[in-house]
């Protein structure tokens, strides 16, 4: 029913391929007649399996993008990269002590920044990646977590680095390492867990699993609702997590991506 | 097409009718529905209760079970091994073999880890790779009952009621005793939750639920915890093959399955791995696109598990019933299905059809709320049209900032913000149009509160596993699922595999299998595992855009 498509005429590794406007780089492949294995994967810009370089027409640079949330356009020269290789050696987090010199220490290579950003001009996120790698090499974990939070782990900054800067396997130790020992761990959740492991609620949950149909569906329909009025304490989205440890005022950053 | 800020002038005339009535319905809920009228309404409405849309299963353990046309054909379809296959050179010979490297699979690797397996003798194979699965991309939360005010008593009834009481109540039980330990397993690897400066986590309604008990981070949940296992499975030392799907158990004289044949998809050899235990945490099967369906199913969900158990002798269970998200993308036409997260809904946003109004309490469960959108574009026509030809209803985003502040949809929901400001709109000040999408598979493999199937030596766990659910499965469950049981199957596993050596591999079932299509009078030329979707050419329109080919 919708008006037919304009063609538009992508290269696809140096092949030529006419193919319909409005489609994302990845059906564009497919229409062309590709079956993919790699370069592929959720679809829905969640899972960074899809990393594509492409050139436009009349443009000098190289732009990056993910294949599945990019719609394809006339004149682009793109490749799909199958692969960033990002090995990290293994570390043990649960024997961590966080210092300002753990991501440093674990990634040397960070002091090799030169800050030309390209990586963040890479990254199909919008992420400030050189921003956060930047704050890795001042020892600040929390900043890192925070800034590299949205990273599907494409890699296609590590490979436009030439620093050669395993970008999102530092993101990743610093969340990891902000998650278990800078932020504090919920007391109610230690309670319940002791609760359940003393056995509190076994009988409950045998009487219910005991109960005739009739009687389990009418204690369902007269369980009890909370409010869905905010239960959350000081927590606010908009400031995100509310440190007790961090004076530097991310948010302005964040706000401009 | 002329596009004002992201939509075409028909839609913008519905969109002034939603901002004049938004000041009216802040504050204003419709109200939830009874028992009575909910089942009226899946009756009438729900794809699962279309009688046309099913058959019997013919033959196996499982026969007479009603399935989805689509599905019912994974089931009769060909091996793509012969039995002959030659199985004398083992590529690989481990204690624990985990088929697919989702979330399921990798909380079993490093709990049979933990329980004494040899990383080095754990072997993850995975069909694409390690961490591309559906876990990834769930984005609301996980449920667990860690408040004064709530109760593991309370997390039980929500989801029987959820389940329409079909679910299977010593697995239910298992599901909510263990998801507080799970939370705290995930505190202590640094999963990063919405956390208060008390370390409170912020926990918020989904469909179906009587408390507050959704823990999110942010609306990249499954990829947070997700990438935290993946990267303690590698620290570890666990074994991962990518790229190399199985295709076909294999079993031991006994009829115990010991292993399976993998296929590297690349280099389109066999290889042959024995295994002591084998854990199957294949997930769901979106991608088979039942009824025509779109999905929000990464591209590798095409139900390989439940072929590969079934042809081994495993039961299966409430597979009649496939979960339809009630919110996937409805336009643009190029985000046709993908999922929108279900706490866009626990953060206050409203459904409303055409002319502005709500028609359904937002957070039934979700076969309830899929139902209602479906009639309300169906035989109410008040759905809203869109260009490329599929109605939908509106789910009013903005309320999102103005019950929360300014600021909450770019910070509580940054992956659907980042997406929907891809194809130009703003959710931050228009609405977002959305349709039922094919999103999980209630049912699955049968098997105990250990993961353990009828077969000895199989275990399961995730999507792949039937009963948990019932018919129906509340959000927040299936991130603790694959946690909660990929954990039980894992240390069950690794008991089983140090108590057991696989004998002489076989495939004697696929024989077998073969012989029972043969009885039940079925002949074709399809074959089973799927593997992949083929969205060459005709299809690759057909999923994304409406164009005349």
């Amino acid at each position: 029913m919708s008006e037919p498509a304009t063609l538009v005429t992508m290269e696809l590794m140096g092949k030529e391929y006419r193919v319909p406007s409005g489609l994302t780089i990845l059906a564009a492949i497919e229409y062309a007649g590709y079956k993919l294995v790699r370069g592929v994967g959720c679809r829905g810009g969640f899972c960074g399996a899809c990393p594509t370089l492409y050139r436009r027409e009349g443009s000098h640079r190289i732009f990056t993008a993910l294949a599945c949330q990019t719609l394809v356009e006339d004149g682009m020269c793109l490749v799909q990269m199958p692969f960033v290789p990002v090995p990290t050696k293994p570390y043990d987090l649960h024997s961590i002590t966080p210092q300002p010199t753990t991501l440093l220490r674990f990634f040397p290579e960070i002091a090799g920044c030169v800050a030309c950003n390209t990586c963040t001009r890479a990254c199909p996120q919008g992420l400030p990646v050189m921003d956060y790698i930047q704050a890795a090499l001042r020892g600040d974990i929390e900043r890192v977590a925070m800034l590299s939070f949205d990273c599907i782990a494409c890699g296609i900054c590590s490979s436009r680095c030439p620093a050669d800067i395993k970008h999102y396997a530092v993101g990743l130790l610093a969340r990891r390492i902000y998650g278990k020992y800078l932020v504090p761990s919920s007391e109610n959740l230690a309670l319940r867990v002791s609760a359940i492991e003393s056995g509190r609620y076994d009988a409950e949950l045998r009487e219910l699993m005991e109960l005739p149909l009739a009687e389990l569906r009418a204690r369902y329909e007269q369980r009890s609702f909370e409010a869905v009025a905010d239960q959350n304490g000081d927590y606010s989205a908009t400031r995100r997590y509310n440190s007790p440890m961090d004076p530097v005022d991310y948010q302005d950053e964040l706000e401009g991506v | 097409m002329e596009l004002i800020d992201g939509y075409p002038a028909s839609m913008r005339e519905s969109i002034a009718m939603v901002e004049r009535t938004r000041p009216a319905r802040l504050g204003q809920t419709f109200p939830a529905m009874s028992l009575e009228e909910r089942r009226a309404l899946l009756l009438g409405h729900h794809p699962d209760y279309q009688a046309d849309a099913k058959r019997p299963l013919s033959f196996g353990p499982s026969k007479g079970l009603l399935l989805n046309h689509e599905l019912a054909d994974l089931f009769e379809a060909r091996p793509l091994v012969r039995p002959n296959l030659d199985l004398s050179k083992i590529d690989a010979d481990v204690d624990l073999l985990v088929i697919g490297g989702g979330g399921a699979g990798t909380v079993a690797a490093i709990w049979a880890v933990q329980s004494g397996l040899d990383p080095a003798r754990v072997l993850i194979a995975t069909k694409l790779r390690h961490g591309d699965s559906n876990s990834t991309m769930a984005q609301g939360g996980i449920q667990a009952a860690d408040r004064p005010e709530d109760s593991p008593v309370q997390h039980f009834l929500d989801v029987m009621g959820g389940g329409h009481f079909t679910n299977r109540p010593d697995l239910v039980r298992a599901l909510v005793s263990d998801a507080p330990l799970i939370i705290q397993w995930h505190e202590r690897l640094g999963v990063m939750y919405d956390k208060d400066s008390q370390g409170r986590f912020v926990e918020n309604p989904g469909g179906g639920t009587s408390r507050n008990r959704m823990h999110s981070a942010r609306d990249y949940t499954g990829l947070e915890i997700m990438r935290v296992l993946r990267d303690e499975a590698r620290n570890l030392g666990i074994r991962v093959v990518e790229f190399a799907p199985a295709i076909e158990l294999v079993c031991d004289e006994t009829g115990a399955v010991a292993g399976a044949v993998l296929l590297n998809l690349e280099t389109r050899r066999y290889h042959i791995v024995r295994a002591a235990a084998t854990v199957l945490t294949t997930g769901g099967l979106g991608r088979v696109h039942i009824q025509r369906f779109p999905t929000t199913n990464h591209y590798g969900a095409t139900g390989d598990g439940l072929v590969l158990a079934y042809r081994v002798g495993a039961e299966l269970v409430d597979l009649d019933a496939v979960q339809y998200h009630p919110t996937g993308a409805a336009f643009p036409a190029q985000m046709a299905g993908l999922l929108i997260t279900e706490k866009v809904r626990g953060l206050g946003a409203q459904p409303l059809n055409r002319l502005g109004e709500q028609f359904v309490f937002p957070l039934e469960p979700r076969d309830v709320e899929a139902a209602a959108f479906i009639r309300e574009c169906g035989e109410r026509g008040l759905g809203v049209p869109t260009p490329h030809g599929i109605c939908g209803v509106w789910l009013d985003a903005p309320m999102v900032d103005l019950i929360h502040g300014p600021g909450t949809i770019r910070n509580a929901l940054p992956a659907m913000y980042r997406m929907y400001t891809r194809f130009g709109i703003d959710m931050t000040r228009d609405p977002i149009l959305v349709f039922p999408t094919l999103h999980y598979q209630n049912g699955g493999v049968a098997a105990d509160e250990h993961g353990a199937t009828s077969v000895p030596g199989l275990f399961v766990a995730g999507e792949v596993m039937g009963g948990i659910h019932g018919k129906n499965r509340l959000m927040g469950n299936s991130l603790l699922d694959f946690n909660v049981f990929g954990r039980r199957a894992g240390i069950a596993a690794a008991h089983y595999a140090r108590a057991h050596r696989p004998g002489r591999l076989s495939l004697a079932h696929v024989a077998e299998y073969e012989r029972m299509l043969r009885e039940a009078g079925i002949e074709t030329a399809r074959t089973a595992p799927r593997i992949l979707p083929d969205y060459r050419g005709k299809e690759a329109l057909e999923r994304y855009l409406d164009v005349p080919v």
